[in-house]
C-alpha cells in the first residue's frame, strides 16, 4: 500500500505544479463574480442563475482536470522512459496502476473541495443560509462519478496512442451519458425489435454517469438526497471503477513497454 | 545584413497593415453585415443565431418556475408544457385567480415522468427534482428574471419575453418601476407591438392610476391589434377582446360611464358571450342615466388627453 500512496504522491504534486487547476479555478472565480455583479432589476437576492453557472463551471472544470491529467500518467511515463526505472522497482504493474489512480482521484477531489468551498461561499453570502449537507452530497457525488470518469481514462491511455485522442474520445463518451444515457430506456421503448433490446442492453451496460448529477437539487434548494442513496450511488461508482481498473490491469500486464 | 535592416522592415510592414487597415475597414463593414452593427457583445459573438438560444432561455425561466421539475427533451409531455409560464400569467391576470385553483388539474398534466420503467430509473429518480413546486411566495418568482433578461437580450422581438417579466415583476415582486422600464425597452425593439402597448396600458392604470396615458396606451394597442388583424384571414380576436375590457374598466373607473358603453359594445362584436357584455352596457346605462349623488361628483371629461404618450 505504501507503493501505491508514494506512486499517488508523485500525481499529487504532478498536479500542483501544473497550471490546469489554478487556470480553472481563476476562470470559474472571475466568471462567477462577473455574473454576480450583473445588475438584475436592482434585485440583489436573485441567487440561483449564480448557483446554477458556478456548478456548471465547476463541472465542466473538474472533468477537464480529471480526463487530462490522468490521460497524459501513462503516455508520459513511457514517453520519457521512466516507466522502466519504475517498474525495476519491486514494484507491479498493478501498483502503478492503483497509485495512478488513486493520484488522479485524490488530486481531483482536492480540487473539487477547493471549487465547492468557492461555490458554498458564494451562495451562503448571497442567499443567507448555508446549504452545507446539500454540497457536501454534490461534492461527494461528483467525487465518486469522477472515480469512473478517471479509471475510464487510464483504461484509455493503454488503448489509444495519443494523450489527445484519449482525452477527446473521453470527453465525448462522458458528455454522451450525461446528456443522453438517463434517456436510453425512453429511447428503446419507442423501437421496434431488436434495436430496442439492443438500446436497453446498451442502457444497462453503460456507467449511469447523470445520476451523480445532483445540481438542480441543490440550485433549486430541494430535500436532500436520502443517505442511503448516496451509499447505493457510491457503490455503483466503486463497481464500475473497479471494472475498468480491472480491464486497464489485463491491458497494462500484457502491454510491451518498449517502443 | 546591418542591425538597423529588422527595425526597417518592421516600421515598412506596420506601415503596411495600417495603410491596409484604413482601406479595408469601411469595407468589411459591407461584408459583415448586420453584424457590423452589433452594439453587445452576443449580438458580435453570435449575430443571428442567437435567437435559436433565446427561446431555450425563456423555457429556462419556466423550468425554474417550476423549481426544476421539468420534461426533458426526450419526454412526451413536453409539448403539453411549453409557453407554460406565459399561460400562467396570463390565466392569473384575466381571471384575477391564483394559480392554484386549477392545482390539481395543472398536476396531472405535468405528471410527465410516469411510473419508473426499470430499477435504474426508479433508483436515479432520488437524484432529480421529482416534485411538482411553483416559485411562489417571499419574492422567489425574482430567480426566473436572469433568463428573461438573457433571452430579451438575445432575441429583443420575442414579445413574450418582456411581458412575462413585467408581470412578475409588477405583481408578485412590486417591482412597478422595473417592470415598466422593461416594457419601454421592448417597446423600443418591437413599437407595434399591442401585447406590449397593452401591458405598459395596464401598469400605468393598475399601479399608477394614470388614466390618461393608460388610455392612450390601450388605445395605440388597440390600433395596432387592428392593423395586424386587417392582414389576416382570421384575427386574434380574444387579445382585441382583452384591450377593450381593459379599457371599458379604466373609462368605469373614471366616471366615463358612456365611453366605457361604447367600449363594451365594440367589446361585443368581438366576444363570446355577447349577452353577459349586454348586460353590463344595460347596467352602466342606468348608472349614467341616474342621477348622480351629492358630494360625488363624476371624473371630468378632460382627463383623457390624447396623443401625451403616442
Amino acid at each position: 500500500m505504501n507503493k501505491v500512496l508514494a506512486l499517488a504522491g508523485v500525481v499529487f504534486k504532478e498536479l500542483y505544479r501544473r497550471k490546469d487547476f489554478y487556470v480553472l479555478f481563476f476562470l470559474t472565480a472571475v466568471l462567477t463574480l462577473l455574473l454576480a455583479s450583473v445588475n438584475l432589476f436592482n434585485d440583489q437576492r436573485v441567487v440561483r442563475y449564480l448557483k446554477e453557472v458556478c456548478l456548471l463551471l465547476i463541472w465542466v472544470s473538474a472533468l477537464v482536470i480529471a480526463v487530462v491529467t490522468t490521460a497524459r500518467q501513462l503516455p508520459a511515463e513511457r514517453e520519457s522512459r521512466t516507466i522502466f526505472p519504475l517498474l525495476a522497482k519491486p514494484v507491479t504493474r498493478g501498483q502503478v496502476l492503483a497509485g495512478k489512480f488513486l493520484g488522479c482521484w485524490g488530486a481531483t477531489g482536492l480540487a473539487l473541495v477547493v471549487f465547492y468551498a468557492f461555490f458554498a461561499v458564494v451562495s451562503g453570502t448571497r442567499e443567507g443560509h448555508w446549504a452545507l449537507g446539500a454540497t457536501f452530497q454534490a461534492l461527494w457525488l461528483q467525487w465518486a462519478m469522477l472515480a469512473v470518469v478517471i479509471a475510464m481514462a487510464l483504461l484509455g491511455s493503454l488503448l489509444l496512442s495519443a494523450p489527445s485522442a484519449n482525452s477527446t474520445i473521453c470527453f465525448i463518451l462522458v458528455g454522451g451519458i450525461l446528456l443522453v444515457g438517463g434517456h436510453l430506456n425512453t429511447v428503446a421503448l419507442q423501437q421496434p425489435e431488436p434495436l430496442s433490446s439492443l438500446i436497453y442492453a446498451l442502457y444497462f451496460a453503460i456507467p449511469h454517469l447523470e445520476i451523480f448529477d445532483v445540481r438542480d437539487l441543490l440550485i433549486h434548494d430541494q430535500p436532500l438526497v436520502g443517505w442511503g442513496n448516496c451509499l447505493l450511488a457510491t457503490l455503483y461508482a466503486a463497481v464500475y471503477t473497479a471494472t475498468f481498473l480491472l480491464m486497464a490491469w489485463w491491458v497494462f500486464r500484457r502491454k510491451p513497454l518498449s517502443a | 545584413m546591418s542591425a538597423r535592416l529588422p527595425i526597417l522592415l518592421l516600421g515598412l510592414l506596420l506601415t503596411i497593415d495600417f495603410s491596409l487597415a484604413t482601406w479595408l475597414q469601411p469595407r468589411s463593414l459591407g461584408w459583415r453585415g448586420r453584424r457590423a452593427q452589433a452594439d453587445t457583445m452576443l449580438k458580435v459573438l453570435l449575430g443571428d443565431g442567437r435567437r435559436m438560444f433565446a427561446n431555450h432561455f425563456f423555457t429556462k425561466a419556466d423550468a425554474y418556475f417550476h423549481s426544476g421539475y421539468y420534461p426533458s427533451l426526450f419526454d412526451q409531455a413536453r409539448l403539453q408544457c411549453e409557453n407554460h409560464l406565459s399561460g400562467a400569467a396570463e390565466e392569473q391576470a384575466s381571471k384575477g385567480g391564483p394559480p392554484d385553483s386549477k392545482h390539481d388539474e395543472h398536476e396531472a398534466e405535468h405528471d410527465f415522468f410516469g411510473k419508473p420503467k426499470d430499477w435504474l430509473d426508479r433508483f436515479s429518480r432520488a437524484f432529480r427534482v421529482t416534485e411538482h413546486t411553483h416559485l411562489s411566495g417571499g419574492g422567489r418568482e425574482r430567480e426566473i428574471l436572469p433568463w428573461l433578461k438573457l433571452a430579451a437580450a438575445l432575441d429583443p422581438h420575442q414579445v413574450d419575453t418582456y411581458t412575462v417579466a413585467a408581470y412578475w415583476l409588477r405583481s408578485k415582486l412590486g417591482k412597478v418601476a422595473e417592470a415598466e422600464a422593461f416594457l419601454r425597452e421592448g417597446l423600443r425593439a418591437n413599437p407595434d407591438s399591442e401585447e406590449i402597448l397593452f401591458e405598459l396600458g395596464r401598469l400605468l392604470w393598475e399601479n399608477h392610476r394614470d388614466a390618461a396615458r393608460a388610455r392612450n396606451l390601450l388605445e395605440a394597442a388597440l390600433r395596432c391589434s387592428e392593423r395586424r388583424a386587417a392582414g389576416l384571414a382570421e384575427p386574434d380576436k380574444t387579445f382585441r377582446g382583452r384591450i377593450l375590457v381593459q379599457l371599458a374598466r379604466l373609462e368605469e373607473q373614471t366616471g366615463n360611464l358612456a365611453a366605457a358603453i361604447a367600449r363594451l359594445r365594440q367589446l361585443q362584436e368581438v366576444s363570446p358571450t355577447p349577452e353577459v357584455i349586454q348586460r353590463q352596457i344595460a347596467e352602466l346605462q342606468q348608472r349614467l342615466e341616474a342621477p348622480p349623488p351629492s358630494g360625488h361628483p363624476a371624473a371630468p371629461p378632460s382627463m383623457r388627453q390624447p396623443g401625451s404618450d403616442r
